[in-house]
């Protein structure tokens, strides 16, 4: 049985679909990380059958948007003294900016590069996501 | 109040906002000497990154006919952007200029980019095959003055349904007014998009169906709305061939219609409408053009603020 030592004040991120946690681990920096990380992967579990988790000893600030839009299943559990003080539930984010890139080459976005380009939820089941600009949709999963 | 807004798509004004636009155009088009000095003072830009001869000239009919001035170009060629300028910069010069800006550009989304830097109000023009809402409110309009309204109608769009900007936003338009039927008559590569079936009119309970043959439906219409069918938009010979002649409106199809039946084209028609159909009372589409200048006209009174 692995045993990591408990995180005094941090966050947990889990439930992270296994192989999804190395793209989250990247994208926060950690691998720099002046703090203690701890990097799980392929943890068994009861829903998803195997998970990455990833556990950060230090207080650090998240775009939510962004991590529900990797994965909406994650959960986010704030520990302060050593005890989870709040649980967070991701889900995709209504509205997503400077993230995704719209791929319709009619888009004005693919000729003044200069805004940041805008995404609305529109279908949640569907993970459909439509451009503010020219209304083509992407799928967060293209994200992924 | 309509004052100082911007019109990227039809559905930025609300249904009452676009029913006084109407009756506002219909009171300009009874006495339009009246309105001849209505923007004195005011300068419309018309800003064409793409070429368009009658969007344009209606714009700037529109904006003489209420006495303002016009200023702009009328392609790219003759604009900084040819010079690498970006668009932002471009509405951020001309609205120091202007007081309200038309713009036409081939790119989706322009208009609602040019909003963000623009300080004056930004009427859609034509963005690619997006969106050309002032368009539809011609359509509206036409249909509004000749059918006394634009509810309870069976209204069908005839031609190339699949690549046709001005189709989808007039379907999308009607789909906000109760009781109307549509009848979707094109080839089977041309067919409507399904997001405007699925997610426009089925979302509003509108009752639509899809034909393949004008002569078929057009005897139930109250509206035809021609669009032209290109032929190298079909993927084989014999399907042209064999279908083409179905959207060619002529002296013998309007046999068919009923007597009160009109016939809408937002121009320019190439064959799709014979000339010998010009004549019947029931073609519209120079009526259409014209209800285009007064719509205009009632529009940029109202964003101006001297409606």
């Amino acid at each position: 049985m692995l045993s990591i030592d408990k995180i005094k004040n941090g966050l947990v991120i889990d439930h992270i679909k296994a192989g999804q946690g190395i793209r989250i681990f990247n994208w926060l920096g950690l691998g720099k990380a002046p703090y203690n990380v701890a990097f799980v992967v392929n943890a068994t579990s009861e829903h998803l059958g195997r998970k990455d988790i990833i556990k950060i000893d230090n207080e650090i600030s998240i775009d939510f948007a962004v991590l529900g839009l990797i994965d909406p299943n994650i959960t986010v559990n704030v520990i302060e003294n050593e005890k989870i003080t709040e649980k967070i539930r991701l889900r995709l984010p209504e509205r997503v900016e400077g993230v995704l890139k719209c791929r319709n080459p009619r888009c004005v976005t693919s000729t003044e590069t200069y805004v940041p380009q805008v995404f609305h939820l529109v279908n949640e089941n569907a993970g459909l996501y439509r451009c503010e600009y020219c209304d083509e949709t992407r799928n967060a999963e293209d994200f992924r | 109040m309509l004052k100082g807004r911007h019109l990227v798509e039809p559905r930025d004004f609300s249904v009452a906002e676009i029913e006084e636009l109407f009756k506002l155009a219909e009171r300009i088009a009874a006495e339009p000497g009246k309105w001849k000095e209505a923007c004195r003072g005011n300068v419309l830009a018309t800003l064409f990154f793409e070429p368009s001869t009658r969007t344009r000239l209606s714009f700037e009919a529109a904006m003489l006919r209420l006495g303002g001035a016009c200023l702009g170009f009328a392609e790219p060629g003759s604009s900084s952007a040819s010079k690498g300028e970006s668009l932002a910069d471009t509405v951020r010069t001309v609205a120091c200029y202007a007081d309200a800006i038309a713009m036409r550009n081939p790119k989706e989304g322009a208009a609602l980019l040019a909003t963000r830097f623009s300080e004056v109000p930004v009427i859609n023009a034509g963005d690619g095959g997006h969106h050309h809402p002032t368009q539809t409110l011609t359509d509206l309009m036409t249909i509004r003055a000749l059918k006394g309204g634009y509810s309870g109608l069976t209204v069908g769009f005839c031609g190339d349904l699949k690549f046709g900007r001005t189709v989808h936003s007039l379907a999308k338009g009607l789909s906000r007014y109760s009781g109307n039927k549509i009848v979707f008559v094109s080839p089977e590569e041309l067919r409507i998009p399904e997001y405007i079936t699925r997610d426009a009119l089925k979302k509003e309970g509108i009752e639509y169906r899809e034909e393949e043959r004008l002569e078929h439906v057009i005897g139930e219409l109250d509206v035809l709305y021609m669009t032209r069918v290109q032929k190298e938009r079909f993927f084989n010979e014999e399907d042209y061939v064999r279908l083409k002649d179905s959207y060619i409106l002529d002296a013998e199809k309007m046999k068919l219609a009923k007597k009160d039946m009109i016939v809408l084209h937002p121009l320019p028609r190439v064959n799709e409408i014979s000339m010998e159909v010009d004549s019947d009372p029931r073609a519209a589409y120079f009526k259409q053009a014209k209800y285009g200048m007064y719509v205009r006209m009632a529009l940029l009174a109202s964003i101006l603020g001297v409606a």
